[in-house]
């Protein structure tokens, strides 16, 4: 097998098959420490703040929101927006980087894929709330009803519905076909007969046989194929939600790649945050190197600069194009009462991202932390622009109004953080957190014995 | 009764030259119990080509035309609507759908198909022959007739393999 002299190992450590069994399981296989107990307490008390509010939400109705007759979509679709969006990584890296054969994605693929599924899971709350009436929510499925109507097969909104239905249950798909041998190795390592017996039903008898692990390869190969273009079409359908009304703002047809890399881009960095402070905290150093961590600041500054050169496209278009409520628009967005807003993202989004043009940079962990941060917080501004930037200006003067959100929105959104990392807190103490099986088929060929260079 | 021998390696490229070597000597080989997917190790032992692409195919295909047909039954045939003078028959409306309800088909189809054929499920309970296999161990079953000079000469192809703790089983 031929092996770049000048590429850096994957794997450090000269690490043999049962030494990354062992690295990997540890977590698992040992008492969670205080900082697991703490940050699992954090999350489920906002978890539990949002629950409230939800039910708040539910029992006084949507009027206790700050939306108004202007601004009917504020900190509710932002945040579905914003969630999808990171849900966006997992299956980028799990499927297009499979695609491509980019070995290094086997240590993050697990992780970033439980990532998406949270973070679809979170998404979904907003539109199923904001709906007013959760429990009609049923009413979006075509099914044969008394009223004898369909559901409008034209409305983007009802694409959604199958856009994020379909990616949630793919992923979840994909996510535990690949966790299924690795379950068998938590089946045969944990000695409690309990743990024995429910790792054994998850494992769905995982034995091991070449026949299995052919049509497993041809599984994951084939589900990829499928998932990539899935990611592309689910931000593009959501991205389509704006696209197709006649708001000025949202009107354009850049957005459906817009969109899709500003997921990307927002999801790598959700990466970042979890990873940067995850294989520190788990000991998995080794596997997450920082050569893993350089390669996903790349992915970051190529889709930060997509986002950059489409915002810029968008204020060119919108003066090019004429149409003055398009330029009122953009002008408005930039140098209107929402202009902070407008600022953050710009500078969150297309100027520090830039920073990652340096090396250093790039292979620092807390300037990559710290950047991924901003990232989240201007990709959240990003959605907050596009929707109440565009709507504070109706076409009437009189109607114009400023949107607040009220203490139940935030609530609601802290508690959509609460539900994500709780959700992943368990996950790490449960499952393994890196692809067993997947990483050692690649350990001779980029572990540090086979590549011997060390940085 | 049945009668098998089992042999383990610790490393994939002596299981797959050993593998090579039994083959070519037309030794039975029952099963290779692998800890990750060993690549090559399907060709040596000339297993057949998976067809679950086939399967995703087809599944896909009948989900592309169930969206499109039932889109279009229920918005030209069953209910057709006047929404400010457009087409009843709306093929780039229909398009997102089709294509998301195609590849949840497929993917329910084949995630099910493989878990079918390989005899895989929730609560499965098959014989796991050594809790070693889903960590470093590569696990050959070999099959063994009433002959011992049969064991014999695979013994020798596996020594010569560093192969580990090779013996004659019985199978009830």
């Amino acid at each position: 097998m031929y092996v770049s002299p000048i590429r850096e190992p994957l794997i450090k450590g000269q690490k043999t098959y049962s030494q990354i069994t062992k690295d990997i399981v540890a977590p698992i296989e040992g008492k969670p420490g205080k900082a697991w107990y703490m940050g699992l307490t954090l999350s489920l008390s906002a978890m539990f703040i949002g629950l409230a509010m939800m039910g708040y939400t539910v029992w006084q109705g949507i009027g206790s929101w700050g939306l108004n007759r202007t601004i009917g979509w504020g900190w509710g679709i932002t945040n579905f927006v914003w969630w999808v969006g990171i849900g966006h990584a997992g299956t980028f890296i799990s499927a297009i980087l499979l695609l491509f054969r980019q070995k290094w994605r086997t240590s993050i693929n697990r992780s970033a894929e439980a990532m998406t599924i949270f973070a679809i899971m979170c998404a979904g709350i907003f539109p199923l709330i904001h709906m007013g009436r959760p429990l009609l929510a049923f009413f979006v499925f075509p099914y044969p009803n008394t009223r004898g109507l369909w559901v409008n097969f034209n409305s983007p909104l009802l694409w959604d519905v199958f856009a994020i239905t379909t990616y949630l249950l793919v992923s979840l798909l994909f996510w535990y076909m690949g966790l299924i041998p690795d379950i068998g190795t938590m089946r045969d390592r944990v000695a409690s007969k309990t743990k024995k017996y429910i790792y054994g039903l998850l494992s769905f008898g995982w034995t091991g046989s070449v026949k299995h692990w052919q049509r497993h390869e041809k599984l994951s190969l084939i589900l990829a194929g499928l998932a990539a273009p899935l990611v592309l079409s689910v931000h593009s359908i959501v991205s389509s939600d704006f696209a197709t009304a006649i708001i000025p703002g949202w009107h354009t047809t850049i957005f459906p790649p817009y969109f899709v890399a500003g997921a990307i881009f927002s999801g790598f960095a959700m990466v970042l945050t979890l990873l940067v402070v995850t294989r520190k905290a788990l000991n998995l150093e080794n596997y997450i190197t920082l050569s893993h961590i350089e390669s996903m600041n790349k992915i970051i500054i190529a889709t930060g600069s997509i986002v950059g050169i489409a915002y810029l496209t968008e204020l060119f278009i919108s003066w090019y194009s004429g149409v003055e409520y398009e330029q009122y628009a953009f002008l408005n967005r930039a140098t209107g009462p929402y202009w902070w807003a407008y600022a953050i993202m710009m500078t969150c989004n297309v100027i520090s991202p830039q920073l990652l043009w340096f090396r250093k940079l790039r292979r620092n962990l807390v300037f990559t932390f710290i950047l991924s941060i901003f990232i989240n917080i201007g990709m959240w501004f990003e959605r907050f622009v596009i929707i109440v930037t565009s709507l504070h200006r109706d076409y009437l003067p009189s109607s114009w109004s400023m949107y607040k959100p009220t203490i139940v929105e935030v609530g609601i959104f802290i508690g959509t953080l609460g539900i994500f990392f709780s959700c992943f807190l368990l996950f790490i103490r449960f499952f393994p957190v890196i692809a067993i099986a997947e990483i050692k088929t690649v350990v001779k060929s980029s572990s540090e014995k086979i590549t011997k260079n060390e940085s | 009764m049945k009668r098998y021998i089992s042999a383990y390696f610790t490393d994939e490229e002596n299981l797959l030259s050993a593998t090579k070597i039994l083959k070519e000597k037309n030794i039975p080989i029952l099963d290779v119990l692998t800890p990750f997917p060993v690549h090559g190790l399907d060709k040596i032992l000339e297993l057949k080509d998976s067809k679950l692409p086939t399967v995703g195919f087809i599944a896909g295909a009948i989900g592309t035309l169930f969206a499109f047909g039932f889109q279009t039954w229920a918005f030209v045939v069953d209910y057709p609507l006047f929404i400010g003078g457009k087409p009843h028959f709306a093929i780039p409306a229909f398009i997102p759908i089709t294509f998301e309800v195609t590849v949840l088909f497929a993917a329910f189809a084949m995630v099910f198909a493989f878990l079918f054929r390989s005899r895989l499920g929730f609560g499965a309970k098959n014989k796991i022959h050594d809790e070693r296999i889903t960590d470093d161990r590569f696990l050959i079953i070999i099959d063994a007739d009433e002959k011992d000079d049969h064991f014999e000469e695979v013994k020798a192809i596996l020594e010569l393999e560093a192969a580990h703790n090779i013996q004659l089983k019985e199978n009830n």
